[in-house]
């Protein structure tokens, strides 16, 4: 099915592609002078930031960016060029030849109309079918993407379905008609790995099956790795290196897809601290006529200050838009000597433990309708911790992951009593903190200190950097007022902000910058303890490391202890000294980071490593790494929370609930499937 | 899809507000200076007539057990009868609703039919000339009160043209679709001025709407996109907000049966309240919230056919 480039006419020909969307501040370049090939039957990688232009560059393909947008430049599309054609020519090719797979399926999907409706619009579209065939049709489809049950789910709305099935769903519809191409949105970057992975398997087997050509926009240098046979990648607009997969990984030309790729976390080889690219990626509003790279880029000189260049061939198959594509090749990339790495997460000296849990539990009651309750239904509870326990250990960081709905963040905010537990001990420091009050809570509160998720949501937008920071220094009576400018002056020296953002509003900075100063209110009240619940997942992956080596920085400046909440298992991996995986409400294995990630020993956590995408691994094999999806918390299943996805589930996991016990060093798990003797063998002892 | 077991937990919902709007009602209008004894006989009472007629209308007697009779005979069907016109609540209500249900149901309808195609107008063609005329337009309903609106249209279609009469409510159906026209439209002018700006601006967010796009990404006409995609979604914000205007609606009703000199509730209720006539102002509220509670009853229906999320 792959053809070989340059033997071939392309399917797909962009040429000089320039889309301008229409802003407050006037028109905006979004994608800019792009150009690529896309051979007949193969998978081309769009990576990028956010607004790098990846998406509008895809959009721009079917011309379905908002009207007073402009699309200029050819879209070759066999033969005919997509920009130029009239509307109703473009009908005809939309869904029919080209398909698009968008984001996030909750907003993709038509929230009142049924997803049989959904689909048969298409086929409606562009086949002669009768309505009794369309439906047949469509109850195939739903059959295809592996909805089960897919007859009764052909008249149910989209909010019935989970996530993975609403994208399973869309998926249908693109396929609906067996386009040539199907244009992938980031179709599973909303989705937990495990479902990921299935759904990222699926569009790989329809691909096979359909003989369809992809194009995978994502921001997942690991999906790329591990699904594509080219790669684009973009920055502030445009194409900056293109080239096959295997050789733009092996040996990128340009500075910024270098930089992207080391500040990537992954899940194999060495432990080595994340690089990131200093500052951030310029406003598309504010370009000129130099390389966009330029104000970040190490290897910089006047030339690239001044002139832009253009994509231009540095190998066969292979083009990077830089000055001096040779610099990667000759000296060692000096971003390093910018940033300089923070020494990687090594295990703190004393082990004493700082907070011990055990046995926490925490339900949420299902809100009841004035009928239920007056006929006497019973409350349903969504199941939201099932007794974890687990030591954090003082200067230590324990990295907490699992997929959403596993309880972690309600974990975190029981910590801190932002919720209350029904049942289970919490000891901070000796002390049971569940029966705190008055002073000795709010001193808890002081010593231990959370930071949000959501950058934009956590900080409030009608107060200053100095007044939050201000505020939580009242609040503790860290300081007397007069030395408060000072103290807050270091702080933002602390998480190198400049002293000049004090008088700024949360608005006036980035991402990255607010994920800053929600440190550094955590910090003003010089806290033992961080509790960091998603910390960078809003981020930008190069971004991202810039605050994860800060938090890093600080742990080892100060000597804090983390408990570190996130979904991203290599991100988790780079920070952590011990890591537990949770699921349903339970920790289902805990470990120092080397030996889970060597050697992942429950179930779960083995296929939570395998769904990961990684820029290490070569091609994804077919294999799913676990079926199914999370049961519902309003009835977890009996015995073993995992044991209705479990490959290797026994009548015992049905049965009784494993305990999490101790095998082999500080390794525990939760399994009764272990065989003991190499329980002791994989766990390296401190 | 509301169920019948939704629609059973809607309807006992109802229960508590009514129980809530009849104990605030008879609170508040023996709170008003003055009572119907005073009011009848005016400055030639003496303060025992007074006090007689008080006695027999058993307003003597302390609040809470006035109350309690007024729930049991409420319990019973009963409304009790006029102080000052000495017929039975019940009778003098449904002579008079109907005509007041006509004239917001005949507002509503206007406002409706004119707000959904203008609003798509509007929505589609935002920043030009079109929106911007319907929109200034528009804006004159929202800022004008209702009596003036209805004196305007008195002065030009009642007066000046001779098209519609200038009050009254004449005999038969079409007769009285005829004398409520002018009135209707009075009402029907700032409701639809709300409606079409909040409709216009739900259809420009589903415009923008990631599903909008999908549908197109399908080669869908169009046409279908509007009708099937956009439509639907923007409608169910506008549903709820035309079901919370009934109320005003209903507020309004009073003012413009007063400038149209239309026979409906309205003139009643502000008689009764001149008069502190209690038993029927009580009726009267008490009827209007049950009808309130329909319409909104009738607005979560309406809401949970055009959105399968609703129900619940």
């Amino acid at each position: 099915m792959s053809a070989v480039p340059g033997m071939t006419p392309p399917l797909l020909s962009v040429r000089d592609l320039v889309t301008e969307v229409a802003t407050a501040r006037g028109p905006m370049r979004a994608v800019d002078q792009v150009s690529f090939d896309l051979a007949d039957g193969e998978i081309l990688g769009l990576v990028g930031e956010s607004g790098s232009g990846k998406t509008v560059t895809l959009r721009s393909i079917l011309r379905l960016v908002a009207p007073p947008a402009r699309v200029a430049g050819t879209i070759l599309w066999r033969g005919r060029n997509l920009v130029a054609l009239p509307e109703r020519e473009l009908r005809a090719i939309r869904g029919r030849e080209i398909a698009a797979v968008f984001q996030e399926p909750m907003t993709a999907l038509n929230p009142v109309l049924t997803i049989g409706l959904q689909i048969e619009e298409n086929l409606q579209a562009h086949t002669m079918l009768t309505a009794r065939e369309r439906r047949r049709r469509a109850i195939e489809l739903l059959d295809i993407v592996g909805i089960p049950a897919a007859a009764s789910r052909l008249d149910g709305y989209p909010h019935q379905f989970s996530g993975g099935m609403r994208q399973r769903a869309m998926i249908a519809i693109a396929i609906a008609s067996n386009p040539r191409l199907l244009l992938a949105d980031e179709p599973t970057t909303a989705l937990d790995v495990t479902i990921q992975d299935q759904i990222l398997k699926l569009i790989l087997t329809l691909r096979q099956q359909l003989g369809m050509s992809v194009i995978f926009v994502t921001h997942d240098l690991g999906v790329v790795a591990e699904t594509c046979d080219r790669v684009a990648v973009m920055y502030a607009g445009r194409i900056i290196e293109t080239g096959s997969v295997a050789t733009v990984f092996a040996g990128p030309r340009h500075p910024y897809t270098a930089g992207l790729l080391a500040s990537v976390p992954r899940t194999g080889g060495e432990r080595r601290p994340l690089q990131s690219i200093p500052g951030t990626p310029p406003p598309l509003s504010q370009r000129s006529g130099d390389c966009a790279f330029a104000p970040r880029c190490a290897f910089a000189t006047d030339h690239c200050r001044q002139r832009q260049p253009t994509l231009s061939a540095v190998a066969p198959d292979h083009a990077a838009a830089c000055w001096h594509p040779e610099a990667l090749t000759t000296a060692p990339p000096r971003t390093a000597a910018i940033a300089p790495p923070p020494r990687a997460p090594s295990r703190p000296t004393a082990t004493t433990p700082l907070f011990e849990v055990a046995g926490l539990v925490k339900g949420f009651p299902v809100r009841r309708s004035a009928l239920a309750r007056l006929l006497g239904k019973p409350q349903r509870v969504v199941h939201a911790l099932n007794g974890p326990h687990f030591v954090l250990g003082r200067g230590e960081t324990l990295g907490i992951v699992g997929e959403s709905g596993c309880g972690k963040s309600t974990l975190a905010q029981c910590l801190v009593r932002l919720i209350e537990a029904d049942a289970g001990t919490i000891r901070y420091d000796g002390i049971d903190i569940r029966t705190l009050r008055g002073a000795a809570r709010r001193g808890f509160n002081r010593r231990v200190q959370m930071i949000f998720q959501d950058p934009y949501g956590s900080l409030n937008p009608r107060m200053t950097v100095r007044q939050i920071l201000g505020e939580a220094l009242h609040v503790h009576h860290m300081r007397p007022a007069a030395a408060i400018p000072d103290r807050i002056t270091a702080l933002l020296d602390l998480v190198r902000l400049p002293a000049d953002a004090a008088d700024r509003y949360p608005h006036a900075f980035s991402g990255g910058q607010r994920q800053r100063i929600g440190i550094a209110r955590a910090l003003a009240v010089e806290p033992e303890c961080l509790i960091a619940d998603e910390l960078v997942s809003a981020l930008d992956v190069s971004v991202q490391a810039q605050v994860v080596n800060l938090l890093l920085d600080l742990q080892n400046q100060l000597g804090l202890s983390v408990l570190f909440v996130a979904h991203d298992l290599r991100l988790v991996r780079h920070i952590s000294h011990r890591v537990a995986v949770m699921y349903l409400g339970e920790i289902v294995e805990i470990a120092p980071t080397e030996a889970l990630f060597a050697a992942p020993r429950h179930p779960y956590t083995q296929a939570l490593l395998s769904a990961v995408p990684d820029i290490d691994h070569s091609r994804r094999t077919l294999r799913i790494a676990v079926r199914g999806e999370l049961p519902s918390p309003l009835a977890p299943p009996p015995g073993c929370p995992f044991h209705p996805r479990c490959a290797q589930a026994i009548d015992r996991c049905r049965r009784e609930r494993p305990a999490l016990t101790a095998r082999g060093g500080d390794r525990l798990f939760a399994c009764h499937l272990a065989p003991p003797q190499d329980g002791a063998a994989a766990a390296p002892r401190p | 899809m509301l169920s019948l077991r939704d629609l059973l937990n809607r309807m006992l919902q109802i229960i508590p507000t009514l129980i809530m709007i009849m104990a605030a009602v008879f609170i508040i209008v023996r709170l008003l200076p003055g009572d119907p004894a005073s009011a009848i006989l005016g400055d030639r009472g003496s303060a025992e007539d007074v006090a007689r007629i008080n006695t027999q209308l058993g307003l003597d007697q302390p609040i809470p057990v006035q109350f309690l009779y007024f729930v049991d005979r409420v319990l019973h069907g009963d409304l009790g009868t006029s102080i000052t016109l000495g017929v039975p609540v019940a009778q003098l209500i449904l002579e008079r609703l109907p005509v007041t249900l006509l004239l917001t149901a005949m507002a509503a309808l206007l406002a409706v039919v004119a707000a959904i195609p203008l609003a798509f107008l509007a929505a589609i063609r935002r920043g030009r000339g079109v929106d911007l005329t319907i929109g200034a337009f528009f804006q004159v309903g929202l800022s004008m009160p209702v009596f003036y609106t209805g004196i305007v249209f008195l002065t030009i279609f009642g007066a000046g043209l001779r098209w519609f009469p200038i009050g009254g409510y004449g005999d038969g159906l079409g007769e009285h679709l005829y004398h409520l026209f002018l009135p209707a439209l009075t009402l029907a002018f700032s409701l639809s001025a709300v409606l079409m700006r909040n409709l216009r601006a739900s259809i420009i967010d589903v415009l923008n709407a990631d599903y909008v796009d999908f549908a197109r990404s399908k080669g869908l006409a169009p046409r279908l996109v509007l009708l099937r995609h956009v439509l639907r979604n923007a409608l169910v914000s506008t549903v709820t907000l035309f079901g919370l205007s009934v109320g005003t609606l209903v507020g309004g009703a009073v003012i413009t049966e007063t400038v149209f000199a239309v026979p409906g509730v309205g003139r009643l209720m502000i008689e009764s309240i001149y008069g502190r006539d209690y038993p029927v102002v009580q009726g009267l509220a008490m009827t209007l919230a049950v009808v309130v509670s329909l319409v909104f009853l009738l607005v979560d229906i309406v809401q949970a056919m055009l959105d399968p999320r609703v129900s619940r």
